[in-house]
């Protein structure tokens, strides 16, 4: 018997495995490639120049910057606090600690524009908080970097929670029985156990930070080369009919959106690969 | 190092986990806490790890008031019975983890803490693990490196919260031995909880018996078997079978026997003999022979276990004999033989006069 034949015989235990794989090849291709896809093809129906000096031109060049730079950032706050957040609500007890829990939520359920709005009144030169700071928050990349924090902010603190909730306790304790203190059990063994967990809150608050464009474009003013973002770009390009611009640079910008969360996926995969010890 | 503790008191909520519990444990000794789920041995064992807070009372050891010390300050090893091994650390980190988290000052150097790992390894016979992660070992493994890493800290007290609980019965048998071995070796007081008598029985120098937050008896193996001061205790260490009677002048009446008992008090009592401690015979030889028909009956190993019905009041007995007595005997089922009690312990029914 050769390999090949051995390899066949082997039966999974689970059943079903052609019909949902199937099905969710399918459903993916529907949902989610064959619409990406179109953006390549359209694309490709410019010349390769065209294409070139699409994405070359100096205003789109200083939105990608400016897309990612803020993004990043937006993302990486949200990391931060987020695990603080997650860790307030998992580890103490205090009154209102539901309704807390609740507010977390609630940037997902607003209509981004009613964000954006809000964000803007507020943090103008004469809003109720901008009117605090000698520098302009509003209409600049902090202005941008704020909304993209308050839209991203559930990524972190959802996907952070259920794992700080199931972290085996014995694990803590047997740390400081062994003389540990706080601080260093926190560093040696909650942080290693979170670390899967904050990249995936970081990498969807990113990508949604990214194609955010309802509730920014309020805030950041849009002045070309200082606060315009991508997004608003392809916004402006479809707006006067440009069609294969706009997708010319949303090919761009999945391009690198999607080196970015690749290069996440497989940090993530290193890190939780050494736990589970495959 | 010893271990005192003065009347401590723990509740969980307005339940009372623990009751004024006072007990002493000499420097060197392997003390086993014992008693059903929810007696409060394990509470007592954290209580002294310093991982839980009691409301009342103090712990000392070596004399000295430990009750309001960190847990980290305390210096005990704690093993527990799923292990908490640091997932995300080789086998080898997991064992110098309380060695490298020390300050500075007192901190031993790399290689001083590599040869202490070695050798720790060594003598729970895991020196080829070092490299792997907790996940690639079995459990019997993975409770070795936790005892392992409990005391590279060369701890004063070892505390083992059901350190075989979740392992099968092979290697449960064979931990036990490396448990004793070890504190032989190392010479630590050391602390275990289970629920499992023959396990307490076999490892310990002493047994402490719990029920309900309390303690019920503390002895030796052989005193806590032999001499059991209540019928919890009684109860608790193997089978037993019950004769509720009336004591009256030095005998236990129950059903139509009386069995004498000499230094009992009158009133109503249970007699308590444990299922080895009966003799079969053929005829009726004393006033103590119980007519019972034999109804079921069971080999386990060298054990023939017998379930007989008494005649008199319907109730079944349970007795053990060895193969060899089985076998003189020639029993057979729905016989009915004379079954007669070699050895009873009388108490007066606490319940009796409520």
């Amino acid at each position: 018997m050769n390999i090949a034949e051995v390899k066949q015989k082997k039966k999974r235990t689970i059943p079903g495995f052609g019909l949902t794989m199937g099905f969710t090849l399918l459903y993916l291709s529907i949902i989610v490639l064959i619409p990406l896809s179109m953006v390549f093809l359209n694309t490709f129906t410019m010349g390769f120049q065209d294409f070139w000096a699409t994405i070359t031109e100096p205003r789109v060049v200083a939105s990608y910057k400016l897309s990612f730079l803020t993004a990043l950032t937006a993302a990486f706050v949200n990391a931060v606090f987020g695990v603080l957040i997650a860790w307030v609500l998992t580890r103490y007890e205090f009154p209102g600690k539901r309704i807390i829990d609740g507010l977390v939520d609630l940037p997902f359920a607003l209509p981004t524009a009613v964000a954006g709005i809000t964000l803007t009144t507020l943090y103008s030169p004469n809003g109720w908080i901008g009117q605090f700071f000698s520098f302009k928050i509003a209409f600049t990349p902090i202005g941008i970097i704020i909304a993209l924090i308050f839209i991203g902010l559930p990524f972190v603190v959802r996907m952070v929670q259920p794992v700080l909730e199931n972290i085996e306790k014995g694990m803590e304790e047997a740390s400081a029985s062994l003389g540990a203190n706080r601080m260093q059990t926190f560093i040696k063994i909650i942080f290693p156990e979170l670390i899967p967990a904050i990249l995936t809150g970081f990498a969807l608050s990113f990508a949604r930070a990214l194609g955010e464009y309802g509730s920014v474009v309020f805030i950041a003013g849009n002045m070309p080369f200082k606060t315009e973002i991508s997004p608003l770009i392809i916004m402006t390009k479809l707006e006067q009919y440009d069609y294969q611009g706009a997708t010319a640079v949303a090919t761009v910008m999945l391009i690198i959106t999607f080196l970015i969360l690749f290069t996440i996926n497989i940090l993530q995969w290193w890190t939780s690969k050494r736990y589970t010890g495959k | 190092m010893s271990i005192i503790i003065e009347n401590v008191t723990k509740y969980y909520g307005s339940y009372q986990a623990l009751q004024n519990i006072n007990l002493e444990i000499k420097s060197g000794e392997l003390v086993a806490l014992l008693g059903p789920s929810g007696s409060g041995k394990t509470s007592l064992l954290r209580i002294i790890a310093g991982l839980e807070q009691a409301e009342n009372g103090n712990i000392l050891f070596n004399e000295e008031n430990y009750t309001n010390k960190h847990v980290k300050d305390r210096n005990v090893g704690f093993v527990f019975q799923h292990y908490a091994l640091f997932r995300n650390m080789t086998i080898f980190d997991n064992v110098a983890y309380g060695l490298k988290v020390r300050p500075r000052k007192i901190r031993p150097s790399k290689t001083a803490i590599e040869q202490k790992v070695t050798e720790l390894l060594q003598l729970v016979k895991l020196e080829g693990y070092k490299d792997r992660y907790p996940s690639q070992l079995s459990g019997g493994q993975r409770q070795r490196v936790a005892l392992a890493r409990a005391l590279a800290v060369e701890p004063n007290i070892l505390l083992l919260d059901e350190p075989f609980g979740a392992l099968d019965a092979k290697v449960r048998k064979e931990l036990r031995r490396w448990l004793r071995r070890l504190h032989d070796e190392f010479n630590v007081t050391s602390v275990f909880v289970t629920h499992d008598q023959e396990e307490a029985m076999d490892v310990a120098d002493r047994v402490v018996i719990m029920n309900e937050g309390k303690i019920e008896q503390i002895g030796t193996p052989e005193e806590v078997y032999d001499q059991p001061k209540n019928p919890f205790v009684y109860d608790f260490l193997g089978s037993v079978n019950l004769f509720k009677g009336k004591v009256h002048q030095g005998k236990l009446a129950t059903g139509n026997v009386e069995i004498h008992v000499p230094d009992s008090e009158d009133g109503e009592s249970t007699g308590y003999v444990r299922a080895h401690n009966f003799i079969i015979e053929r005829e009726s030889l004393e006033t103590d022979s119980i007519a019972s028909v034999i109804d079921h009956i069971h080999t386990i190993g060298p054990i023939v276990r017998i379930e007989v019905i008494r005649q008199d009041i319907n109730e079944p007995l349970e007795i053990e004999l060895t193969k060899e007595q089985y076998n003189n005997l020639e029993l057979k089922k729905g016989e009915i033989v004379f079954v007669r009690p070699k050895e009873l312990k009388v108490f007066v029914d606490y319940m009796a006069g409520i």
